[in-house]
Order: structure tokens, then sequence, then C-alpha cells
């Protein structure tokens, strides 16, 4: 580890043996999700090459990046959503508290109820607000009876920050709210499920400025119990919400590093000039 | 219009003298030409149209007085000396028809011989013994009081009174004689003869006599049928496109399924026709004529059409959805089955509806299975001789009496009736299903 | 016992079945239910118990019931006397539908003699037997699966995973049927069609010139053995299609073309569903029309001209054959012309041409291969159609190109060599399968051409 962070930025070259080669600090002082040499292939495109992070417990972990270096598909990684994609490919290892999610015998339905995922648009299920939520819960069986369902639901609802707006509109479809109350309830969803890790895949990008900054003050209060992984194409909120950010390049993890050193001291020439905006 | 001159004139004069000439000199002609394309395809969409309105009019023409049926009033004695003469009433063998015959002819007492006494008892339907059988059974207090009662006229009677038969013409050319014509017309007079709504026709079967013969029967055949069809072809339908759209690897046995459902559903249905009856009646030796048979043949039909349906309605549910399912930890089967089959039912719905409506208008297999004998009795069951409602005009349409192209025309009626309630049925639930995501 | 009674029961058993299942899950993951100590919902664990006690019961239920009927008359034969197991097969069938019916006490053909009598009551305990013993077995089999289903039940086991993956093979069994109903179709007329061959041979069928399937009684009668020439029915085929043709691909061709490029909204909104309701009237009913109103119609206007018309003619079917495809030939113009991309539309108006150079000129040429695929397709439904000639063209197979003629067709024979009671082995009814055959190997062919030209021109533009 540290004759990766030896290396000054201004040596690093940009050659094909350096693929996989990260710059800073992949390890976490409190490692949740560890993740080690991984790789993915859509068919004959190698979508992500040889990267290894370790996510803290109840640490929120910003993915920044220009379009399509691969964020977005290592985070699907997480929680295994890209086995629905037909010829996708993922070799390494990660681990969550020390299980291999990708072993033979583990079900990715147990997986994804510790992992949960908020989209990129809001996704509520065509159903009242109350059901959006307790759908998780029903089908983990998490409630043993209709008090203890009502009683996650409104919990989520709380913890989401919506349950004062929809309280006396729990009946009514979910996809009637606006935007911003649409994907808090998505989070309140993700919760009710009560998992230990929440991926979100830019979950700010289709709504407006009021409602970003209403979710990110939701992420931070969730900081206090959950993982978070967070995709985003904004540096500011990047900034405002992580404790460490992870930059990847084309497919690779070029730099990870606390939040504060990466935005004032990039080590790597990429992550400057994407920060400085010269990738976009 | 776009070849306005003055937009001709200042295009003209943007362009070189030789050129301007020449495309001046084949405007006209172009011109021409394009008119003469349009009046074609506006003759070609009138064509259809034309077809449509002349075929309704003469439809309605020849049909709607079928709905109408031509009916005597007579002063009816149920005698105890005729209908029961031991006095006991059998239902089954008292001679019901006597009873009218009886009334008729207290009506022209001069009428004697055997002879003209046939030819006046022809006036009536054989049906009037069975309606007053049918009034006696109801009510047992008639027997030997006196009622008038309008009892279902000859359909030849029937025929004469709707204007189809021209009494002009030469007496061994039309199927009334000349003193039935004198009758018809005293009984017209003493307002004894009337046109009335033709119950027969709905609450009846087939029958060789056109004033008795009704749809009944054929509707309750096709109604069993379509049963089957539906239990059958609904679910496995929806399975099918499920599996296709949902679960199956894109592979070669896919593109086999694939192909096949799609010239399955271009395969001519007489087909369909032999394969039941190699299958299901040969050699499975289900019972021929039932509508069993008939419901499993146009399952098969209509499969290719709700799968080709359901398919497109299960494309259309966005992949977010699955996607919020998948992230929470449903399994793939919980996400089609608690998200994409609720939201993709409307689309599979209209999808079945349309199939049946084919399946309701589809004649040609259920030749080929027995489905076109001359059955009097409602089918009570699946597999019951039955017959189909298209079947039922088809059998119409082969019968000489003029009698029957007009009953023919009304069943036609009802059956486009029910396929355009179908399509209507189809069509709103499109509406409703036509959700903004 | 009835079979109803027996699915009933069998229903009712598997519901209790689910309900011990599901029970027993929850007993094992004991009383305050945490997080993690069952694999699945305890409803997956009744489904589970319910399933095997339910399947297997109807598996053994519907192969006792297709192979039963069989065994037993095998049995029955076996134990007639020597003279009626050495009747023919025809004769042999009779009888047996003879005891059938004496058993279930229907009318007979014939007296109910003494052998008669015995094989009937033979027959009924042999039924009677049968179905106790399926009853027996069936609802044995239910217990079983379920008793052993039940005690696997347990916290770790994956109840959901193994319902869902026999779900999983129901929705594949699904999806197969298509594909069953196609060797379906192919084996039942192949078979059929080869006995056929047997005994009319291949060259005699397709080029013989003579078709009169008539097959007499007796043996010493003229035209005994019916002859199967069917170059005409195919001759009167394609005169009807062609006819057919000629009106429906013109009309439905420019209909297209007038509803895409000139109509205004308000007429193309009440052309199409018009043309639609022209597509969905069934064909016997347009059968109907061609016999009673068209056919009159033609004679009469040919009379009129002085041409000799016969009553059944091919032009009154082709003409309502042609109307009926109509809209077929133009919804898919409408398709081929939708997908030529307007930018050569577009190009063509800007270099000023005419709407309908830019038509006949830029948009056909570049649409014409869907066009084409959907003419054939349009074909093979002419090919296949039946109750229209069946109903207004004749059953006299003359080999005739004149479209006043009475013509018979592929389909029409078909339906008057299967319509009423026949024997399966005169060649007479295994002649239809032949046409059949015919009929399908052209139909599958043209469609199967058709519908890859079209994919083939929609990929091409997208």
């Amino acid at each position: 580890m540290s004759d990766r962070m030896s290396k000054a930025k201004d040596t690093l070259p940009e050659q094909p043996s350096d693929i996989g080669k990260t710059v800073g600090n992949v390890r976490s002082a409190n490692p949740y999700v560890v993740a080690e040499n991984v790789n993915v292939y859509y068919g004959d495109n190698h979508a992500i090459k040889n990267v290894s992070l370790e996510i803290g417990t109840k640490e929120v972990i910003a993915l920044i990046g220009p379009s399509g270096c691969g964020k977005s598909t290592f985070l699907r990684c997480l929680n295994r959503m890209n086995d629905s994609i037909e010829n996708a490919r993922v070799s390494g290892h990660i681990s969550l508290a020390g299980t291999d999610i990708y072993s033979k015998d583990l079900d990715p339905v147990a997986l994804r109820a510790r992992v949960g995922m908020v989209f990129q648009k809001p996704n509520p299920f065509p159903k009242s607000i109350y059901d959006n939520v307790a759908y998780g819960p029903r089908i983990h069986g998490l409630a043993a009876n209709r008090a203890e369902l009502d009683n996650i639901v409104h919990t989520s609802l709380e913890r989401a920050g919506l349950l004062k707006e929809v309280i006396d509109r729990l009946d009514e479809p979910g996809t009637g709210l606006s935007g911003g109350q649409q994907q808090r309830l998505c989070i309140a969803r993700t919760i009710a499920v009560d998992p230990d890790v929440i991926l979100m895949d830019e979950p700010c990008s289709a709504l407006d400025p009021i409602a970003t900054a209403r979710i990110e003050d939701l992420m931070y209060e969730l900081s206090e119990d959950y993982a978070i992984v967070i995709v985003t194409h904004s540096m500011q909120q990047a900034a405002r919400v992580s404790q460490r950010v992870a930059y990847f390049h084309l497919g690779s993890l070029v730099e990870v590093d606390e939040t504060n050193r990466i935005f004032t001291n990039p080590r790597h020439r990429l992550t400057e000039d994407y920060i400085t905006g010269r990738i976009g | 219009m776009l070849w306005g001159c003055a937009w001709c004139a200042s295009i003209e004069s943007s362009m070189s003298e030789v050129t301007r000439g020449k495309v001046s000199a084949g405007l006209a002609r172009r011109r021409r030409k394009e008119r003469l394309f349009r009046l074609c395809g506006m003759l070609a969409t009138t064509v259809g149209i034309v077809f449509l309105v002349v075929f309704f009019a003469d439809l309605i023409g020849k049909g709607s007085s079928a709905f109408r049926q031509t009916f005597l009033r007579l002063e009816i004695s149920f005698d105890t000396a005729v209908i029961a003469p031991q006095g006991s009433i059998d239902l089954q063998y008292a001679d019901f028809d006597l009873l009218a015959r009886n009334a008729l002819r207290d009506l022209f007492p001069d009428v004697s011989g055997r002879n003209p006494l046939r030819e006046l008892n022809r006036l009536l339907s054989v049906g009037a013994g069975y309606q007053l059988r049918d009034m006696l059974q109801q009510d047992p207090g008639l027997l030997g009081s006196v009622q008038s009662v309008w009892l279902p006229a000859s359909s030849s009677v029937d025929m004469l009174r709707k204007g189809n038969i021209d009494a002009s013409i030469d007496a061994a050319l039309r199927p009334i004689s000349d003193a039935q014509l004198a009758w018809v017309a005293a009984l017209q007079r003493d307002g004894r003869l009337e046109l009335r709504w033709n119950r027969a026709f709905f609450s009846n079967g087939d029958s060789r006599e056109p004033e008795l013969a009704g749809i009944r029967g054929a509707l309750m055949g096709s109604f069993y049928m379509l049963l089957v069809t539906l239990a059958l072809a609904l679910p496995i339908g929806v399975a099918a496109a499920i599996y296709l759209e949902e679960f199956a690897p894109r592979n070669r046995w896919s593109d086999l399924i694939e192909v096949n459902i799609n010239n399955l559903a271009a395969v001519p249905s007489i087909v369909f026709g032999l394969l039941g009856l190699a299958v299901f009646i040969n050699w499975a030796t289900l019972p021929r004529s039932a509508p069993l048979v008939g419901g499993l043949v146009l399952a098969l039909l209509t499969l290719p059409v709700i799968i080709i349906a359901s398919r497109a309605a299960i494309k259309s549910v966005p992949p977010s959805i699955r996607d919020a399912a998948l992230g929470l930890g449903a399994s793939r089967m919980q996400v089609v089955f608690h998200h994409v089959m609720p939201l993709s039912l409307p689309g599979m719905l209209t999808g079945a509806i349309i199939g049946m409506s084919r399946a309701l208008g589809e004649s040609a297999p259920l030749l080929m299975i027995g489905m076109v004998a001359f059955i009097v009795d409602v089918p009570g069951g699946f597999s019951d001789p039955a017959t189909a409602l298209p079947v039922q005009i088809y059998l119409w349409a082969d019968s000489p009496e003029r009698a029957f192209a007009e009953r023919t025309s009304a069943a036609i009626m009802v059956l486009l009736g029910f396929l355009m309630l179908m399509n209507l049925a189809a069509v709103v639930l499109r509406k409703r299903m036509e959700q903004k995501w | 016992m009835q079979g109803n009674t027996l699915i009933l029961i069998l229903a009712a058993t598997s519901v209790v079945a689910f309900f011990m299942g599901r029970a027993r899950s929850l007993k094992l993951a004991g009383a305050p239910r945490i997080r993690g100590a069952l694999h699945s919902l305890p409803g997956y664990y009744g489904y589970f118990t319910a399933i095997w006690c339910l399947l297997p019961a109807l598996l053994v239920l519907s192969l006792w019931l297709s192979l039963e009927s069989r065994l037993i008359i095998a049995l029955l034969v076996e134990q007639l006397p020597a003279a009626q197991q050495a009747l023919s097969a025809g004769e042999l069938n009779l009888l047996l539908n003879n005891i059938q019916n004496l058993a279930n006490g229907d009318a007979i053909s014939g007296t109910a003699d003494a052998m008669l009598q015995d094989a009937a009551s033979r027959y009924s305990s042999y039924m009677i037997a049968s179905r106790r013993l399926l009853a027996v077995v069936t609802l044995a089999v239910a217990g079983i699966g379920g008793v052993l289903a039940w005690r696997r039940v347990h916290p770790a086991l994956r109840a959901r995973n193994k319902v869902e993956q026999i779900v999983l093979v129901l929705l594949v069994a699904a999806s197969s049927i298509a594909i069953l109903t196609t060797i379906g179709i192919v084996l039942s007329v192949v078979f059929e069609a080869l006995r056929f061959f047997q005994k009319v041979p291949l060259s005699e069928f397709l080029f013989g010139l003579n078709w009169s399937p008539q097959t007499a009684i007796r043996a010493d009668q003229v035209g005994s053995s019916g002859s199967f020439g069917a170059l005409p029915l195919f001759a009167g085929t394609l005169l009807i299609t062609s006819i057919a043709m000629v009106v429906a691909v013109p009309v439905g061709l420019m209909t297209a073309i007038y509803l895409a490029e000139y109509s205004s909204r308000a007429v193309r909104a009440a052309a199409k569903p018009l043309l639609e309701i022209l597509a969905g009237i069934p064909t016997v009913v347009y059968g109907f029309f061609a016999a009673l109103t068209v056919a009159p119609w033609v004679r009469r206007a040919g009379e009129a001209l002085g041409l000799e018309v016969a009553s059944e003619s091919a032009l009154a079917a082709g003409l309502v054959m042609g109307v009926m495809i109509i809209p077929l030939v133009s919804s898919l113009t409408d398709d081929a012309i939708n997908a030529v991309p307007s930018a050569m539309r577009d190009g063509a108006l800007g270099l000023g041409s005419t709407r309908s150079e830019t038509m006949r000129k830029v948009i056909l040429p570049a649409a014409l291969p869907g066009i084409v695929g959907g003419v054939l397709l349009a074909i093979s439904r002419a090919i296949g159609e039946t109750m229209i000639v069946v109903m207004a063209a004749g059953l006299a197979a003359n080999l005739t190109a004149n479209p006043f003629a009475a013509v018979t067709t592929v389909t029409v024979q078909i339906v008057t060599l299967l319509v009423g009671d026949q024997e399966f082995d005169s060649a007479k009814t295994l002649a239809a399968f032949a046409l059949g055959l015919m009929l399908f190997t052209v139909t599958l062919s043209l469609n199967v051409v058709g519908l890859r030209v079209v994919r083939k021109y929609r990929e091409q533009y997208e």
C-alpha cells in the first residue's frame, strides 16, 4: 500500500501495464464490503479493470468519474444486479462482512436484502405509498402481523423524511408524488428492508436543486446507520456528502482517498484533470 | 395548393433560362399525373368502405325482418275430450295440434274435404301444438277453458306477410295456393294476423321448420366452446409469453419457438381442423361434435394471437420497475408475478378478447370435427353434440327456403353484434391501459 | 368414482397440504420469528408441499385416463368369441361401439343378444374396477407425495427456489406448446397423407387431370376406384387466388398510400377503423354474402353483357375474397411505407418532386421488399381461405382459366371429403389429408419467406 502512495502524480505513465493500479488508500479502517481485483466483461468489452476497494461500516463513499467510466457497473456488482444482464461476466472477489457474494450457493435475493439500491430515476411501483414501502418487508417476511408492518412502514417513511408529507394519503399511488418525494419514497422503501449497505446510482440526477438538497441531508442522517455508496456526476455533491471519494476512469479505479484530500490535493493527473474540469 | 402560380414564378425567375423552360413544359403533365394518382388512392379507399355500406345495407335489408314473425290469433278451447279423453292428461301424447286445427276450422266453417282441410291446416306452424302444450303445463287450470292465443303461422304465410312471395305469379310456382291466399287475406281483414317479436329465434335450437328454427343451441355451443378456449389459451398463452420475454435465454431454441409462433399465426385455420380430426378425435377418441374438442382446436388456433399480444404487453412494462423490485431482493419470479403480470394484464386481456373474437367467428376447423350436424337440442355441457353460431350460419345459408335466408342474415347480425361488443371491450381496455410512465 | 369428484378431492388435499407445510415451517422456525430463521416465506413451504401432493397425482391421473380405454378394449376383444375376433376392423369397431352403448344404457343398432349382453356387463365391470383403482392409486400418490414433501420442510430448505424452479418448468412447457402444435400438424397430416400415397401414386395425385373422389359402394360399378388427379384443384385455387389478388393488391396498396400521404386526419381517423371492421368480419359471413348477393349480381351482369356465367363462378368468390384481404395488404403496406426513413421522402420532395413522384420513384422502391413480403402473406391467406369458397365456389373440378366458370379449390375439397362420418381407411378421407399436406406445405413456405422478407426489410431501416 505504501508503495502505491509513494508514487508521485507527475511520474505516473499512462500505459496499459498501469491498468488496475490505484493511487491512494483503497483500504478502510473498518471494512464491511471488500472488493478484490474485480473485473467485469460485457461480451468482449472489458468494462471494469481489476478494481480493488474496501467500503467501511457506516461510511459514505462517492464514486465519481466521467460518463462510461464504469462506476455504475461497479456499483451494480456489489449487489449482483449485473446478473440479469445476459452476457455480463464478473471475476475477482467481493465479500460482504466476510461472505463471498459471488459464491455459488449464495442467493442473490438474500444479498439484495442486505445491500439495498436506489436508482437514478425515481421508480416507485405503481401501487400505493404504503404498499411501496411494505413490499420489501412482505417478500422477506420481516413482519409477523399487520401492526408490525405498519410500524416498519411508518418508521421507514419517517427516517426518509417523508412521513409528514404523506401520512394522510398512504393509500394513494406512489407515482402521484413529486420527483423528489418519489425518490425519498424509494429510499424509504430501501431502508424498510433494513439493509447494511445502500447503493445509490446518481439518485439526484433527475431532481431539482431543492429536492437534491433534501436527499443530501437525508444521506447525511442515514450515514449514522448504513454504509452508503453513491455514484454521482456532481463533484459538489460528492464533496458535501462523502467521507471518501473513488475516482474511476475508463473502467479503472484511478484514485481513492479522503474527500478533502482528493478535492484539495489530488495525486493522479487524471483525477486532477477531472476535478478541474478538463475531463467531463 | 403547393403549385400556386405566384410561387412557381418566383422559383422560375431564379433558374437558368433553359432549365426553366424544360421544367414548366413538363409541369402540366406532372400535375395531371399527380391528380390522377390522388384520385386512384381515393377510389381505392372508397372500395372498401362502399363494400361495407353495401354489405350492411344488404344484411339489414335481408335479416331485420327475421326478428319479427307472423302469428295467428285463434280462440283455442282446451277441450277435455280432445286432449284428455281418459280424464287425465298425458302431456307427451295428447294431440294439441288438433286444438289449434279445430280453432282454425271454426273460423272457416265452409271448408270441407280432406285436401282443402289439409291446406288450411298448413297455415299454422307445427310449433303451434307445442306452444299450447307449454301453456297448459304452466297453468293446468286452463283445461276446459277457451283462450285467445297468438300461435305461430307457417313460414309460407310468414313470407307472404313480409312480402317475400309474389302472389301474382302462377300458383304452381309459389309455395302457397290460391285458397290459402284467400284465407290469409280473410284472417288479415279480421286482425287475426300480426307480426310479433320472434322469441323462438332466441329460445329455440335448430329446426327443419324455418319458423321454429332458433340460434339458442348454436349460441350455447359457441359459449361452451369459447369457455374451453379461454380456459386453455389464456393461461398457456400468458405463461408462454412470460417465459419468452422474461426468462428465455437468447438461443436457438427460443428462436425456434419464436419463428413457430409467428408461423402458426398464419397457418390456414382449416389445417387446425385436420389436426383436431386426426389427433383429438381419431387418436384420442374424444367425442365428435363436442364443444370440448371445438374449444381445444380453437385454443391452439388463438394461442399465437394471445402470445403475441401478451409479449407486447410485457415489453411495455418499463425495466425500471423490474430493477426496483430486484434491488429490494425480489426473485425474478416474484418480479414477474408481483409487478410485471399485474401491469401487463390489461394488454394480455385485450389480446385474449381479440383472440376470442377470432375464435367466435371461426368455422372452417369446426366443420372438420363434426360440428356441422343438425342438432335440435340445446347443448347442456362440454361433451353434448353441438354446433357453433358461424357454423349454424353456414348450415342455414345452404338451405333452399327463402325463410332460412332471412334467418341466416339475422344470425349474422347477432354474430356481428357479439364481435363488435368484444372489440369495443378490447378498445376500452386498451384505452385504460395506455399508462404514461 | 366420477373424475370430477376425484379432481375436487385432489384439489382439497393439496389445499390441506399447503396449510400443513406452512404450519410446519412456522413451527420449526420457532414462535418469535427472527430474521433469517426461515429461508423462505412460510407460504412457499406451503406451496412446496402442495405441489408435491398435486403434481405427481395429476400426472398419474392423466396417464391412466389416456391409457385406460385402450387397455380395456384390448382386454374385451381378447375375451370375445373367436368368430367376433375374426371380424374386420370396421365391423369390430361397430361391435365395440354397440357394447359400449349397451353398457352406458344408450340405444344400440341391432339386437342385444347374449354375447353382446355378456360383453357389455364385462365392459362395465372393467370400467368400474378401473375407476376404483384409479381413485385409490391417485389419492395414494397424492398422500405419499404430500407427506414426503411435508417431512422435508425445514427452515434451511430453499422452498422458494424449489417452487420457482417448478413454475419455470411449467412456463417452459407452456411455451413449447407452440412447437408441439406444429409437430402435431405435421405428423397428423403427413401420416394420413403417406397412407393415401400408398393407395394412389404421388405422380397421379400431383399431375392427374381428373378429380372425382366418389368411390362407389360396389366394386363392379363404374368409377369404383375414384380418381385423384388434383391438378384441377390446384388450378382452381390459383384462379380464385389470382382474382382475389387482382382486387386486393392494387386496392390495398393505393388505400395505404392515400391514407398515409394524402388524406386529412379526419378521413384517416374514420377510414382506418372501417377497414378494421372489414378485417374483423368472419369469413363465413363473407361466404354468405358472396353466395347469396355477389354471385347473382355477377351472373346478371354477365348475362347483360351476353356472357355465360356459372351461378357459382370463380369471379364472385374471388372478388369477395379480394375485399376480405384488402385490410391485410393495406396494413402491411402501411407498415412498409412508414418504415422508410423520412429523410428519403424529404430529399425527394426537396428536389421538387411531386408527391406522387416521391411515392412512386422513391418510397415504393424502397418499401418494395416489405410490400412483397406482405403480398406473399396475403397470397398464403387467400390459398388457405375456406369458408368463402366452400359457400360460393363450386364442387366441380373443372380445369379452366375462365373466371366465369365454376371451379373448385383445395380447401373446398378437404371440407367436402371430411364433412360427415367417414372411415379413416378410405382413399377418399385420406385424400383430404394429402390435400391438407399440400396446403400446409405451400402456405408454410409462403409464410416463412414472407415473414423473413418483412423482418429483414424492417431491420434494414432500423
